[in-house]
């Protein structure tokens, strides 16, 4: 029994949050973010060579062949960076519905680019979990009619993965779809609105009968947003610490009052232990498959209850300037506000939780 | 990551299951309350005999006398709480440690059997009216009369003091050096002349605490802990193990469980809560809650496999634990709606009033053992490094400085 990160992991870990400390700090985020740019290259490249792009595709397929711990690993540091970049859509969710659903051909034709970074793929699965301002997606005869919201990482895609309202899932072209950004909070991601008008789609065939690959994807998406808003959080914890430590008012650092240091307390101990929730989550995919669907809608809905708390606490801590555009913060606060509403907010998702195991 | 525990592991979980099923009916009630009485005793020596508490306490002092195993003590924990059977005991989870670690070898001998068998029972007496958070500013005197100690004093939340037949207790002794450095950890048998125990009514309508009093009560002198003067030290290495088990996460887990039956078998007009959305999500939330702690718990129990200090992880336990408890517990009693108010043996009460005391009797642990602003305090300053509150009125009449 060894509950905890292997040493591969960690030096996994330390090199993508290194990379990012060195090449994505707050200035190049803010810049990208100004420039609504979600993918900026040099951002993109640098993360390509550190395979986090093929984290989890298999190496026959040019990937680096790890598994979802390794990508909440990766997804953590992204989040902990607030980085710009179509990750849990095309670098995750993609490869995952292409292993479980795709035939021979469309694994081969995207799953190198995927790892590469050469394609990038968006991801539409809101409306299997709710739909909201749309009636979902028909197919007929090898052609989708409908529209799909909240594509996740939809602006910067090549091609796109939607699931019909039968839940099987398809390859579009993006070329062949109306495809128009939604601007949200969070401006270091690129959701779509896409929009098919009898455009040509291929069915990712192991999803034609069966609805787990859709479910193992919206599992994985999941994982994903809760180790970014670990990540997020857990850097919103250190901003506040740090500025607690370094204010001074009543000739005291304002980390020595109880009111501020309780405040500190509170956040960590909500937090530390969202770490081992994560870990579990993303290890039982492959480790303890009866549990992972359960694992993932906890991991989603508790993370955003903490990410909230940790957001919200963290800008308190830091006063007036915790407010301000000049001090940065809010692009982690906005980060977390993101990963909460994407695929089932937590309400949705503890429902799911409750079905996964049974209660109803 | 690696969730296996391997043959031996799960072979040994395959006995303590089996034996769970064998004789798990034998066991007192899960919550029961009040002394510990023939069926309990005959229960945890059921237990030692088979291995199951006091695992790891040589058999020279009564125990099992199995070398140290993390892994197996968890194994039984988890069995036991799955089972929903009461775990043995070691007497004293603050006490025996303590003097294992740090008493005497008359002193070994002369208590851990007794208290591991549980025909001792202990309190602890720490906590002072003036002295409850800011314990080490304790004023109770013991003072040096030939080869007894005479001690003159008070002592206020003496759990069980009722019921005890000794108590551990800190007294201070040398009133002129710094707080930390002036105070002495006795033992000493609460038949002692000169001591009178005052029962404590708490909001649960019981006197689980006491007021214990001291008039020129002499103890041995051998009857000391350490040396005069480190008794603040000795008792740290008891409040170590103290921490250790309030929030314990595998209580939460029983406790989850007792929820979703309810859940299942109670009705508002004849259908099951677990119906309603709004229990079901306040359930679910609790359940995420409670499995981060479990996780968390098992990266505790890692890091101690291999003799490391877990730092944050173990910081946040009785935080978060009796924090978990106490809304487990509100919970129970909101499924309850209007039975929720019963209580003093109604009728219609349900599980005998169990999680009304509960619910009363978990702020009272929110409190004791640390309060939760002390816990907040330790995190802040000893895991997130944030300075101490500037010391005020440190310079009391003979208590010299920290």
């Amino acid at each position: 029994m060894e509950f905890g990160l292997s040493e591969e992991q960690r030096m996994l870990q330390e090199s993508v949050s290194g990379y990012l400390a060195s090449a994505c700090p707050l200035p190049r985020v803010r810049e990208a973010a100004d420039a609504g740019d979600t993918k900026p290259e040099d951002v993109w490249n640098g993360l390509a060579q550190l395979g986090v792009h093929g984290v989890v595709t298999p190496e026959n397929y040019g990937g680096v062949g790890l598994g979802m711990l390794e990508a909440a690993l990766a997804a953590e540091s992204l989040g902990g960076a607030a980085a710009p970049a179509p990750f849990v859509g095309s670098s995750i969710m993609a490869p995952v519905a292409l292993m479980q659903a795709g035939s021979d051909a469309q694994r081969e034709a995207w799953l190198p680019r995927i790892a590469s970074g050469d394609a990038v793929i968006g991801v539409g699965l809101t409306e299997q979990i709710g739909r909201r301002d749309s009636e979902g997606i028909a197919a007929y005869d090898g052609r989708l009619t409908g529209r799909a919201m909240f594509v996740l990482d939809g602006m910067d895609a090549d091609a796109l993965i939607v699931a019909d309202n039968g839940g099987a899932l398809y390859l579009v072209h993006a070329a062949d779809t109306d495809r128009r950004a939604l601007n949200t909070i969070d401006r270091t991601r690129s959701v779509a609105e896409v929009s098919f008008d009898s455009a040509p789609a291929q069915i990712m065939p192991g999803s034609a009968a069966d609805r787990e690959p859709l479910l193992a994807t919206i599992d994985a998406g999941r994982i994903m947003l809760a180790a970014d808003t670990l990540g997020a959080a857990q850097t919103m914890l250190d901003q506040a610490v740090a500025y607690a430590k370094e204010r001074r008012q009543f000739n005291r650092v304002i980390g020595s009052f109880q009111a501020v240091k309780h405040l500190c307390a509170e956040m960590a101990a909500a937090l530390e232990p969202c770490r081992s929730l994560v870990w579990y989550a993303a290890h039982a995919v492959s480790a303890v498959p009866d549990e992972s669907r359960l694992m993932a809608c906890h991991a989603k809905a508790h993370l955003s209850e903490v990410g909230r708390f940790v957001a919200r606490t963290a800008t308190e801590v830091h006063g007036g300037m915790g407010f301000t555009d000049l001090l940065g913060l809010h692009y982690w606060f906005k980060r977390i506000g993101f990963d909460r509403q994407l695929l089932g907010a937590p309400e949705i998702v503890r429902e799911e939780a409750a079905i996964a195991q049974g209660w109803i | 990551m690696d969730l296996a525990y391997g043959e031996e592991y799960e072979t040994f979980r395959e006995e303590v299951r089996a034996f769970l099923a064998e004789h798990g009916k034998q066991a007192p009630p899960q919550f029961s309350r009040g002394k510990s009485d023939a069926k309990a005793r005959a229960w945890q020596q059921l237990l030692i005999e088979r291995g199951y508490a006091a695992r790891t306490i040589p058999r020279e002092y009564g125990g099992y006398g199995a070398e140290p195993d993390i892994l197996k003590s968890h194994i039984i924990a988890q069995e036991f709480a799955k089972a929903r059977v009461r775990p043995g005991h070691i007497g004293d989870d603050r006490l025996v440690p303590t003097l294992l670690e740090l008493g005497t070898e008359e002193q070994k001998r002369a208590y851990v059997e007794p208290t591991v068998r549980g025909e001792m029972r202990w309190c602890q007496g720490y906590s002072e009216p003036n002295s409850g958070s800011d314990l080490a500013s304790l004023s109770t005197r013991a003072e040096l009369d030939g080869d007894e100690f005479v001690i003159n004093g008070q002592k206020i939340w003496t759990s069980g003091a009722q019921h005890a037949d000794m108590m551990f207790c800190l007294v201070r002794t040398e009133p002129d050096a710094p707080k930390h450095q002036g105070i002495s950890y006795l033992l000493f048998s609460m038949d002692t002349p000169g001591i009178e125990v005052r029962p404590l009514v708490t909001m649960t309508g019981e006197a689980t605490f006491n007021e214990v009093f001291f008039t020129d009560v002499r103890v041995p002198a051998n009857q000391i802990v350490g040396r005069r003067g480190e008794g603040w030290y000795v008792a740290n290495a008891t409040l170590k193990h103290e921490r250790g088990g309030l929030g314990d996460p595998n209580q939460a887990e029983t406790r989850l469980l007792h929820l979703v039956d309810m859940m299942r078998n109670e009705t508002i007009d004849g259908r099951p809560l677990m119906e309603f959305p709004a229990y079901r999500d306040r359930l679910l939330k609790l359940q995420g809650q409670m499995l981060a702690m479990r996780f968390n718990g098992m990266r505790i129990l890692t890091h101690a496999i291999k003799g490391e200090e877990p730092g944050l992880p173990r910081w946040i336990v009785k935080l978060n634990g009796c924090e978990m408890n106490h809304q487990t517990a509100a919970m129970a009693v909101d499924l309850m709606g209007e039975l929720g108010v019963l209580y003093h043996g109604s009728p219609h009460l349900r599980n005998g009033g169990l999680w009304q005391q509960r619910y009363m009797l978990d702020l009272g642990l929110i409190i004791g053992g640390g309060t939760a602003q002390i816990q907040k305090n330790l995190i802040g300053e000893r895991a997130l490094g944030l300075p101490k509150e500037p010391k005020v009125g440190e310079q009391e009449p003979g208590q010299g400085q920290r």
